[in-house]
Order: C-alpha cells, then structure tokens, then sequence
C-alpha cells in the first residue's frame, strides 16, 4: 500500500479514538463548585474573552462565556465545541509533528515509521487527559515536539522560536529547558566560542529573548502585574506536593512525614539539591558531546528528575516525561512501551475520579498491541537491543559472571505488569478499608514511584555508557 | 519472553485485527443508540417475563416481536446474563428505561455474540483463492479480506452505535458461504436454515441457496459441456437436505403451530400496512422512481397540466411509515414490486442453473439476488444493503473486475447509512470510519491488482469524489440555509438518489459480468 495512504489510515485510526474518548465524561462533570479543569478552561476563555483583549467570535454562544453569569455552564452543545477545540489543536499543532519526526527518523523502513507514528498517537495518556480529563497539552507538547525536531535537524533558531512558544503556553515545559539549553550550547562550543558558535549564540539568545517579549508584552505594563503572573505560575506557597502522584515525595512521606517536620523553605531547599543533582550528570555529558540522540535521552531523565523530586507536581506531569519516550520508541521499544504503560498506570486515580475506566483499559490495550506486533518488543531483550552493553561490557570487568541483566530486567517486566494489573482490578472492584480510605491511590503512587526510579536509573546508564558516538558509525544520529 | 513474543507478534495478525476492532467497539459504547436498542430491551423483557405463547401477542411496547422465533429464543437466553447488571430492564412496563447498566451489557452482548462473525471470517479466508500476491503480509488477499470484513464500516456503525444484532447473523451466513465452498454443503445448508428462522430478511437470498444446492448437490455429475445429467440425480441427497429445513423449522415453528399461533407470528413477521419506502428512502430504485414522480409532478403543477386539488395532500417525504400514492406515475403495490423482484433475480438464478461455475458462481448470484432484492423490494431498510457489501467483499479479492463493483458499491452503500447518525458528536466519527475504511480498501485493493488496468474508469471516479461535495453540502451548508425550515427532506432525498444511481450501476455492472462470463471454467474450483 502506498506510504501516504497507510499514513492517512494510522491519523484517520489516531483521531477516532481520540474523538470516542471525547464522548466520555469529563473532569469536575457535573461536581459543583469545584468541577474541575474543563471548568478551569471554560473560566479562562471567559476570562480573556471579556476582559481586555476582545477578538471576534462569531461562532461562540454568549452564554457560554458571559463574565461571571456562566460559572458552572454545562450543556452538550458546549461540550462538543470544547472536545472540538482540543481536537483541532491537536490535528494543527501536535499531530503534524509526530509525523515529521518519524518520517525524519533514520536507519528504518517505511512502514516501521508509519507503525511508529500509529504507537505515538495511541498513546493512552495524552489521550485520556486531553480528551477525557479535558486540557490542552497537545499544544504545548506539539511545540515542544516541534523544538525537538528543529533543533535535531540543525534549523536551531526555528527549534528554539517553537520550544519557547511551548514554555510560554505552559511553564511546566521548563522541564525540558536544561537539556535544550545545554544541547545548543553544547552546539556552540563544538563550533568553537571563538568562531561560528558565538555568532549562533548570540543569534540564539535574541530569539529567545524576542519571544519572550513578544508573549509577555500585553503583561509588563506593571511590575506588579508581572509578579502576580509569576506567583500565579509558580505557587511555592501550595507545598511540596498536592493530593497524591507517583513522585518521591509522596513516596516518602509513607513512612516519614515530610511536610511536617521540615519548615516550607527547607523543603525547597532539598527537592531543589535532589532535582539538580539527579539530572547535571546528563546535562553536562550533553554540553560536552552534544548529538541528537544524546539530547532525546537527555529529554527523557531531565524531564524524569524534575517530575520526581520537584517542588508541586502534578500526576499529570508525567506527560512531559511520555513525549521523549515516546520519540526513543524505535530505539529501545521494549522499554519505552514498558514505562509507557506505567505512566498511563500513575494516572488511574485520577481517571477512574472522571469515570474513565474503560475508555482507559481499551485504550491501553491497544497501544500495548500496537507495540508488540510493531516492534516485537518481546523478541527485542537482548543487552544489545536494550543498549547496556557497553555497561554491561565495563561491569563484566569487575564481575565476570554479571550475564543476567537481561533476564532481570524480563522478570521486572513480567512482575510490574502483574502488580499493575492487580492493582487495577482491586482498585475498580474492591473498597478500601475505613481506616485508610487512600490506601489504593497511595498504593498506585507508590508502586509507580518505584518503577520510576528504576528507569531513571536506566535512562541515565544509558547516556553516560553512550560511548558508541565516535566509535560505531551506525549508532550516529 | 519468546513464547508471548509468538503469540503477540507478527504470527497471529488475524488476532491482532480481530481484537483491535473489538478494542473500538468497546469506545463505541458511550454512542447515540436509535430507537433499535430499546426493542431489543423490550424482547428482553418480553421474553425474560411472559410465557412463550404470549410473546408474539405482547404490544405493550409499540416495538412488537417482529423476528423469527429463534431470535425470540436468543434474547430469551440473553436475559438470563442481563438478570445480573440490571434486573430492572427486564420489566415489560419500563419502557425506554436505559440506565448505565443495560447500555453496559446490551453494547456488551453485541460485542460478545460477534465471536461468531470472526470465526466465519476466519472460515473464509482458509476458501478463498485470491490473486496471488507477493510475499508482504499486508498485500496477501487474506489480509485485506480480514481487515474489509472484520474493520466493516457499515456493520460498525449499525450494530455498535445504531445499535442491531446483525454481526453474529452475517456470521451465519458467511460461515454457511464457507461451508459451501468447502464442499461440505450438508452443513452450509443447515446454517442457512437457522439463519432463516433468526431473522427472515434472509429469504432475500434463499433462492441462490436453493437453486445452487439443488444443482450442484443434488445432481452429482455434470456432462462435459457443463449442462445437467439428468441420470446422476440423488434422491437421498434431496431427501436429506429437506429433512433439515423441516427439521429446523418445525424446531422453530413448531411451538407456535402447536398453540396455533402461525397466522399471527406470519403477520408480525410480514407487516405490508408499512409503505414503500421507509421513513428515509433506501437507495433503490423506488427512491428513483418517487424522485422522479415528484419532480414529474412540481413540471407538471408549474406547466398547469395537473389539478392541485387531485395531489394527495400527505408528501412522501415527510417522513412518515404510511401508504402513500404517487401523482403522475403509476401507483405501487406490494405485489408489483414482488414481480419486478423476481424478474431481476431470474436471470442470475438461471445462469446459476444453466452455467454452474461452483461456489465462485453460487456467491456472485448470492450478491445478486441480495441486490435485486434491496433494489426492488417493498419497504426495503437502507441497513439491507449490508447484505450484499459483505459477500461481495469475498469476492473483491479474487478479480479486478469485482474489485471495482466492490468498492463502489461499498462505499456508497456505506455513504448511504449516514443519515442513520444525525447526532452532531457522531458526525466526526461516521466521517472518520467512513475515511478509514474507504482508503484502506481503495488503496489495498488497487494496491493487489497493481498489474491490471485501472480500477475505475474517469466517470466512475468523478462519482465517487461526489460524494465528499454532496456530504459537505448535506450536513454543513444546507443547514445554515433558508431551505432547512421549507424544505428539511432536501439531503436526504439528495443522499438517497445519488446513492441509488450508484448501487444501480453496480447491480448492473455484477449482471453484466455474471451473464457474459464463460460458461464452462475448466478451474481446480470445480
């Protein structure tokens, strides 16, 4: 079958199931007065809408954003123009992307880019956020993809224009700055400070700067209006975690109750040290040897470090975790599918909260199918395949006899899909003890936590044994 | 590892199809269902809570038992499981009751029963000798065939959104079409039978099964210019193929003779006080013929040669199931259109008795007198036309010349089931299945006959493209026009004409090729 049609086939399957999802409840549905974020995103377009900056809207109902009176407003037919706004987001900003970045990538057949392409968009996640729980990360995400795809492909200027556009549509995107910023520096010493580099640096600098500005203009027209908008996107008066997500915090506070003993500056303090020091190894492997297939790495523990140890984190943040996995799909799918799956696994209790659980599982089972008879991850376990071999190779030289990673690593899998399984189930089925009515969701985050770990520390063996660069042509990228 | 790396890699691609679509059909779940979901709750009900000679008499609900009595039996045997999600929708006084459970399990049961429908799938895809292909998996006829079957735009939307039982049905048939093929036509015939008496629209078809059987089966041997040797005639093999339809009948109809109850089951299961078309016409040839009778008659009132007075006041367009007499051309009846029916069948049951051409030929009349029928039929349902896209998609492997009639007939036969989704967050779903499906088998099926001509011809071409233009037109400009509130029928009457000239050209295409095949094919298939 022609390339464009199968493409056609893969975005046309990517978008029915996002649509079915749609048809779910969503976040706060029917809950007053919270509800929930489709509530908060409503709020914000009669917030714009009427204050200040008024542009023309033809197609909108009043009703649906009248200051103050549409508190609250539900109906079908708003529903369906917020399903229909994120949909259109989506297939504008996001969709275009993944499907550059695999017919960008190399050293792989047509139709493995095209199933490459399938797995990325039937990734549960995105899916059940944006269009079950309701918000908009395909934006962000899509111009953070956008970036990615810049910058790799040496049109850095253009990469670094979209990621800034990314940072200004969400500031969790900063999560993804370091390496950003360190590849491309990285990318102007390896020119040489004295020469090309700087020039690149100075070009770099100027875009970004004029981005910024360009975004925050209509905000500066008072210091005080410029702080509030800071405190508002960096509430580091809400604590050191909210509610309960699969990070060490939270993880911790099991056993140890954190936000109690420590004073609030404290606590900033440490998850400040803990984010810096788990990701500078990375970061400075990458500024030193900067390459695209570095950076996708880079992306992946950076974006890890900061969901696990920084200060406020949402469930929702592993999302920025999922979009570089997802884009080292085709070169370690068994892993990247594994943890994958967890991720869409931390976020059970918030969708089973919106009444997603089905829509959850099928979706699931579909992304695991469409890994397996893609990339026959199960046949792809090899220490060469899981690209440990050069650590495997230097730990050899210690202990001669240290053969059986892979089969370690195997049985990880097998007993964490089990747990998630299990766990599903006794969540969906059974009901928690009196005593402790979180026990499930905290058994969920902590579980979670761990196998988070667990890949944290593969994804950074992976960068700092990445000696291939020079030696084996074929890894290059 | 190795072992679940077999069973979830690229070894069993039928599983993975076959449980991805199951996968969609359970997103499917929170869809608009038509008013076919609460009849089937009220014979759950009927079944679950009265006595079986009250089952064809019960008209609490407007929705009477209007099935053959196997059909009864299953929703009998269905409510058995529903008793344990909702014991409630059981009642035959809740009518319209559904709550979050019953849509659960009644979504849940049409999912279940389609078990059967794979493995019919799977049954003809071991018969069928398609082109023979190169050696990439997803350009071996058995593949497309799968996904064209499994991945079925129309059946998608009619039995997991609109709601109907019909995957495990078309299962039967298909499973009886494989039996066929495989010789083994004892069997092939009993599947037939019931099939019948679960839903007798069937009977559409009875005639090819008859004929073929009787031809085929029954006389063993044929002479060597293909006509019939009358001495290889086998009694026993006559005897035994009755013996099953009456056993299966009486099976079925037996209860209800012993309760002398066959008059009214007969008149449930045949209501003619409906009209000729129903509430939107089905792309036959009676849309045709009411198109052209109402413009006929606006010519007519505009040149002065009718009396407005003689118009009968009620439109055939209004959108109601009543009788209704035409203005200009001659009324239809009932029988008439039985007659046209069976002088369109004739033909290809005689080529089916004159130029036997093995199971291939039993399959093209097959399709033949589904279509006939759907074309001339009396108050025939726009869903009927499945039952001549799914055989066809048998077919459409195997020639170029049927795997364009195929594609044409699929897709406007499947355009045609879009008024059946009216709901405006359905519309990007019907839009997005209808796309998928229709790349995947244009482009799969050119793909396959690469090394033949063209498979569309430049009329053909600019048909089909029509249809996006006239969708657009329907459901997103024609809305927002002055016509809407004076003329609300508009895209439906456009919907269904264009669609009939279609599937007519289709139906004409398939007799031509049926009638100038030659006579005697010397195959291994014989």
């Amino acid at each position: 079958m022609e390339k464009w049609n199968l493409m056609a086939v893969v975005v046309l399957l990517g978008l029915t199931v996002r649509w079915t999802v749609s048809l779910n409840s969503y976040s706060g549905a029917g809950k007053p007065p919270m509800f929930g974020d489709y509530e908060a995103q409503r709020h914000w377009q009669e917030i714009t809408f009427n204050l200040p900056v008024k542009q023309c809207a033809k197609f909108i109902n009043p009703d649906w954003i009248a200051l103050h009176s549409s508190r609250g407003y539900e109906s079908q037919a708003h529903k369906l123009f917020m399903r229909t706004t994120v949909l259109i987001a989506d297939l504008l900003i996001y969709i275009p992307a993944v499907i550059l970045y695999c017919c960008c990538l190399k050293e792989i057949s047509t139709k493995k880019k095209i199933a490459n392409v399938l797995c990325i968009l039937l990734y549960p996640g995105l899916i059940l956020i944006d269009y079950g729980h309701f918000q908009y990360n395909s934006v962000s995400l899509g111009f953070a993809l956008w970036g990615v795809l810049g910058v790799s492909c040496d049109w850095d200027l253009l990469g670094s224009l979209a990621f800034c556009l990314a940072i200004n549509y969400k500031q969790m995107e900063l999560y993804h700055s370091l390496p950003f910023f360190c590849f491309l520096l990285g990318k102007c010493f390896k020119k040489g400070l004295k020469g090309e580099g700087f020039v690149l640096l100075i070009k770099l600098s100027c875009t970004v700067v004029a981005s910024f500005i360009l975004c925050w203009l209509p905000f500066f027209t008072e210091r005080e209006q410029t702080m509030q908008v800071l405190r508002r996107l960096f509430p580091v008066d809400r604590g050191l975690f909210e509610d309960k997500v699969a990070n060490i915090w939270c993880s911790v506070s099991i056993f140890l109750k954190i936000k109690d003993i420590l004073p609030r500056h404290i606590q900033i303090i440490i998850s400040f040290c803990f984010t810096f020091l788990s990701l500078l190894p990375a970061c400075i492997k990458l500024t030193l040897k900067p390459s695209p297939r570095g950076f996708r790495f880079t992306l992946v523990s950076c974006a890890l470090s900061f969901f696990l140890f920084s200060f406020q984190v949402h469930e929702k943040s592993i999302l920025l975790v999922s979009l570089p996995v997802c884009l080292v799909l085709s070169e370690i799918p068994f892993m990247s599918t594994w943890f994958l799956l967890v991720s869409t696994f931390s976020m059970l209790p918030l969708l089973l909260k919106d009444e997603l659980l089905i829509p959850s599982v099928v979706t699931t089972m579909a992304f695991f199918i469409a890994c397996a008879t893609s990339f026959s991850i199960f046949e792809k376990t090899s220490e060469e395949e899981l690209q440990l071999k050069s650590f495997s190779i230097s730990v050899r030289k210690y202990l001669p006899c240290f053969t059986f990673l892979p089969r370690i690593i195997q049985y990880l899998f097998l007993t964490s899909v089990f747990t998630m399984v299990l766990l599903t189930l006794i969540t969906v089925t059974l009901e928690p003890p009196q005593k402790l009515p979180d026990l499930f969701s905290v058994l969920v985050c902590f579980l979670s936590c761990l196998n988070f770990l667990f890949f944290l520390v593969y994804f950074n063996i992976i960068i700092m044994w990445d000696s291939k660069n020079g030696r084996n042509p074929k890894k290059t990228n | 590892m190795a072992a679940v790396g077999i069973a979830t890699g690229g070894g069993n691609w039928f599983s993975a199809l076959a449980l991805g679509v199951t996968l969609l059909k359970c997103l499917l779940i929170p869809t608009y269902h038509s008013t076919d979901f609460e009849v089937h709750r009220n014979w759950l009900a009927i079944t679950h809570s009265l006595p079986v000679s009250q089952w064809y008499y019960e008209a609490t609900s407007e929705w009477t038992l209007d099935y053959p009595p196997f059909f009864a039996w299953f929703e009998y045997a269905l409510s058995h499981v529903a008793k344990y999600f909702d014991q409630e929708m059981l009642n035959v006084h809740n009518l319209n009751y559904s709550s979050s459970r019953t849509l659960l399990f009644q979504r849940f049961s049409v999912i279940f029963t389609d078990v059967l429908f794979v493995y019919a799938i799977h049954e003809c895809c071991k018969c069928i000798d398609g082109k023979k292909a190169g050696k990439e998996l997803t350009e071996k006829p058995k593949f497309i065939l799968s996904v064209l079957l499994l991945w079925n735009f129309g059946l998608l939307i009619v039995d997991h959104i609109h709601f109907q039982y019909n995957g495990f049905l078309f299962g039967l048939m298909l499973l009886s079409v494989a039996r066929l093929f495989q010789k083994r036509h004892m069997e092939g015939a009993f599947l037939f039978a019931v099939l019948l008496h679960f839903k007798h629209i069937y009977l559409y078809v009875a005639p090819a099964y008859g004929i073929y059987l009787l031809r085929s089966y029954c006389f063993t041997a044929n002479k060597p210019d293909g006509s019939v040797r009358w001495n290889s005639f086998s009694f026993v093999r006559l005897i035994s193929l009755g013996l099953i339809v009456f056993l299966v009948s009486a099976l079925s109809l037996g209860p209800f003779l012993a309760l002398n109850q066959l008059p009214q089951v007969l008149s449930r299961l045949f209501p003619f006080k409906r009209g000729l078309c129903h509430a939107y016409w089905a792309p036959n040839f009676w849309a045709l013929y009411n198109a052209l009778d109402k413009v006929l008659s606006i010519i007519g009132l505009k040149l002065k040669l009718l009396d407005p007075n003689k118009i009968p006041k009620a439109s055939m367009t209004s959108g109601l199931v009543q009788q209704f007499q035409h203005t200009v051309l001659p009324s239809v009846t009932p029988l008439a259109t039985l007659i046209c029916t069976l002088m369109a069948i004739l033909p290809s049951v005689f080529c089916l008795w004159f130029k036997p051409q093995g199971p291939r030929g039993f399959l093209r009349c097959l399709i033949l007198c589904a279509l006939s029928s759907f074309l001339f039929g009396w108050h025939v349902h726009e869903k009927a036309i499945l039952l001549a896209v799914l055989p066809m998609s048998l077919l459409s492997v195997g020639k170029a010349g049927d795997a364009s009639i195929f594609l044409i007939l699929s897709t406007t036969g499947h355009y045609s089931l879009f008024p059946l989704l009216f709901t405006a967050p359905e519309l990007p779903i019907k839009i997005l299945l209808m796309l998928l499906f229709t790349i995947y088998s244009i482009s799969s099926l050119k793909t396959l006959f690469r090394k033949e001509k063209p498979l569309f011809n430049w009329m053909e071409t600019f048909y089909l493209f029509g249809l996006g233009p006239l969708e657009v037109f329907c459901e997103f400009v024609f809305p927002f026009t002055s016509w809407k509130l004076k003329y609300p029928f508009i895209p439906l009457l456009l919907t269904s004409v264009y669609c009939a000239v279609g599937i007519t050209y289709a139906w004409f295409k398939l007799y031509v090729s049926v009638l100038t095949d030659p006579s005697v094919s010397k195959t291994k298939k014989q």
